[in-house]
């Protein structure tokens, strides 16, 4: 392929790669900065996600767009609920505390990819497209579909910045992330507050993996690759901020995808990791981040 | 610790187990093992990838072993004895595999292993069977058996190896579809097989092989690579593995629409995957290597019938209670072969116990001709002592309005290529 064409392919696959682990990304970075804990079953939150997804969509039939849509809302909201039951049930009994809340989402992390393998399955299962609709662009076909998640993820990442900059809400969420226990003097449930930006980070990520369904099948063990590429952006990113994580999804999501495409899948990741150690020696609290006082 | 059990079995304990013996022997529907010195079963140990990345294929390689073991044991079982099967998940690991293997020698006192397909889980279990002195049948058509690689107690009598099969689809590609080949295959053993045989066999023949192109087998999307496919070339030959099969044809008729070069692949990359499936209609007029032809065909034989219905299998290749549920039909007949042979391997071993386990593999050394029949429903295969390995028909089809018609069957001798090895002078 010539090259003008060539890189066209690869800056659309990846930005499709960018859109779903900036909102992946977003997820871990929110409950991060604000509750100021490691998930490490972000990734399953994520394939949660996507295999309800293909339950939703496969109790629908008919034109697939309504399943889809259903998925969409329903989705997020089910995910949501799991993580606020796993965080009420066992996080906040650990007091967030930094070193059990790793182990506690390991094991989070297990329970739910077990589940997952003894109801759903160890098959990959497909969803099909809202719309099936292939662009020829001449040198190469693109689906018309991989626009629509460019998409909204992009109107969903300005949603989320609009709530946590224009909203009660939203402020709450950053006075609880600057100090908490000022914030709780100032009476903030502080409590109440970490269940819900539990919920919400996996929700997030759930967003995500519906979009991502349809392209890629759903599968018991699709959260470990996502996950460990969303701790890659967090931390180049800078860790609860949200314009750097954005803004180095679209990094390591463009570069992994024009470097799959020129070199190899492998010298992407190894490359993405280099990233890391390079910003972690030169800016060690990431891009964006700011230092803790 | 408990003493052994043998010396302290009391006269007690033994009644109650002739009284037992003695109420299976009249329950209704009970086979009369009568004839065998001892009614024990026969313990099969079945590595079966139950999950992980061939956990499709696990699901039919399951189905048919209990379907075979059915029939078997509905006429009798092995020697007089009935076949238990002994079923461990390797979730498709070469690490858990050569457990499985342990614990079938150790724990559950099997008599032989069965069953496994991946290679890297075949390459990384076969050793351990050496060791622990187990007959080891794969069903898993890597080159790694006859190539020499593994030992003496490592056979592989129930399906073709990759070797052999693309050197007998060579000539067809150079023949009928183009001379200017790409080729896309899993970066593991079993693509590299492909990588390296086919291309020989093809530039053998006059061909070009104008790039290759690995992709890993836990890969989840797959368009990135299609860039590297060149434009001239007239003959994308693609062989894939793993759950993300489905999205990668689907992707590969994303970007290539009806204007790519000609498609020859191996079912491989659409095993178990329903090809009515919107967005796989790109594939019309390609054609496929099948071990054995995924729809019933017109000169479909009495064997095929039997043994697809045996295992729950209807005419397009789906299971009889889902018609979604697409079978791994090209491959899952080894395993129905495979306790076959070991059932003949067995009789005429005269096998007892473990004891007779190198007699058991000196049986199935001594094989040769295996005609098409009930025990051998995909045809006729011709079996190698020397390098443990079988050789048999290899099958041709073309996607021809949603099904896959056969095109060509290969001759036997199509498939033989020169011994690289010759197990018998390994000692047991």
């Amino acid at each position: 392929m010539e090259l003008g064409p060539y890189l066209l392919f690869a800056s659309l696959e990846g930005l499709v790669h960018a859109a779903v682990l900036s909102l992946i990304a977003l997820g871990l970075s929110l409950v991060f900065g604000v509750m100021r804990i490691v998930n490490v079953a972000h990734g399953e939150f994520f394939m949660l996600g996507a295999i309800i997804t293909w339950w939703v969509s496969s109790l629908v039939s008919g034109n697939p767009a309504i399943g889809f849509l259903l998925a969409l809302l329903v989705v997020p909201f089910i995910v949501g609920i799991t993580a606020v039951f796993s965080d009420w049930l066992i996080l906040r009994h650990l007091k967030y505390d930094p070193e059990a809340t790793i182990i506690a989402t390991i094991g989070i992390l297990y329970i739910i990819q077990q589940f997952a393998l003894m109801t759903f399955g160890p098959d990959a299962r497909p969803v099909e497209q809202p719309f099936n609709i292939r662009l020829d662009l001449y040198w190469f076909g693109f689906s018309a579909y991989k626009f629509f998640v460019i998409l909204s993820a992009i109107i969903l990442l300005i949603t989320i910045w609009l709530v946590m900059t224009k909203t009660k809400f939203g402020l709450i969420l950053r006075a609880t992330q600057l100090d908490s226990e000022i914030a709780q003097a100032f009476g903030i449930p502080i409590s109440r507050v970490y269940n819900i930006v539990f919920g919400l980070g996996a929700a997030i990520a759930a967003v995500g993996a519906v979009l991502i369904v349809p392209i890629q099948q759903a599968h018991y063990l699709m959260g470990g690759e996502p996950l460990l590429l969303a701790f890659i952006v967090v931390i180049i990113g800078g860790l609860g901020s949200l314009k750097g994580t954005v803004a180095a999804a679209i990094l390591i999501g463009m570069s992994d995808g024009i470097i799959s495409v020129f070199f190899s899948p492998n010298i992407a990741k190894i490359l993405a990791t280099l990233l890391v150690v390079v910003v972690l020696i030169i800016k060690p609290n990431g891009l964006f981040g700011t230092t803790k006082t | 610790m408990k003493k052994n059990s043998k010396n302290n079995f009391s006269r007690r304990k033994l009644m109650k187990s002739v009284a037992a013996a003695g109420t299976v022997a009249v329950m209704p529907g009970f086979v009369n093992y009568s004839q065998a010195s001892s009614s024990a079963p026969i313990r099969i140990g079945f590595q079966v990838h139950r999950t992980g990345i061939g956990a499709a294929y696990g699901r039919w390689y399951d189905r048919t072993t209990q379907a075979a073991v059915k029939i078997i044991n509905d006429s009798g079982g092995i020697n007089g004895r009935p076949v238990e099967i002994i079923s461990e998940d390797d979730g498709t690991d070469p690490k858990r595999g050569a457990e499985a293997l342990e614990k079938f020698a150790n724990q559950h006192n099997c008599d032989v292993a069965f069953g496994t397909l991946f290679s890297h889980v075949v390459i990384g279990s076969a050793p351990r069977a050496g060791e622990l002195k187990l007959p080891y049948f794969v069903v898993s058509e890597g080159h790694h058996v006859a190539s020499g690689m593994l030992n003496r107690y490592t056979l592989q009598p129930g399906i073709t190896d990759v070797k052999s099969q693309v050197q007998a689809m060579a000539p067809f590609v150079k023949d009928n579809l183009g001379k200017k080949v790409t080729m896309v295959y899993p970066d593991f053993a079993f693509g590299h097989d492909h990588r390296d045989y086919f291309s020989a066999a093809f530039e053998a023949r006059g061909g070009e092989i104008i790039a290759k192109v690995p992709i890993p087998p836990t890969e989840s999307s797959f368009s990135k690579y299609f860039p590297k496919i060149p434009r001239d070339t007239e003959v994308l030959y693609h062989v894939m593995v793993g759950p993300a099969v489905l999205t990668f044809v689907k992707e590969l008729g994303e970007f290539y629409g009806s204007k790519g070069p000609k498609l020859f692949g191996f079912i491989d990359s659409v095993e178990a995957v329903d090809l009515n499936t919107p967005g796989l209609e790109f594939l019309d007029g390609s054609y496929f290597w099948e071990g054995n032809p995924r729809y019933a065909q017109d000169n479909q034989t009495d064997h095929d019938q039997f043994y697809r219905s045996a295992v729950g299998v209807d005419k397009n290749g789906a299971s009889v209670s889902d018609p979604k549920d697409v079978s791994t039909y090209a491959h899952m007949f080894g395993c129905w072969e495979t306790l076959h042979i070991i059932k003949k391997g067995m009789e005429e071993s005269g096998y007892s116990n473990v004891k007779d386990r190198s007699k058991l593999i000196e049986a199935v050394e001594s094989m040769k001709n295996m005609p098409l029949s009930q025990a051998h429903p995909q045809g006729a295969k011709i079996f190698n002592g020397k390098t443990h390995q079988t050789f048999g028909h290899q099958y041709i089809t073309k996607m021809t309005n949603g099904k896959l018609v056969l095109a060509h069957t290969t001759s036997i001798e199509d498939t033989f290529y020169p011994d690289e090895v010759d197990y018998t002078k390994q000692s047991f």
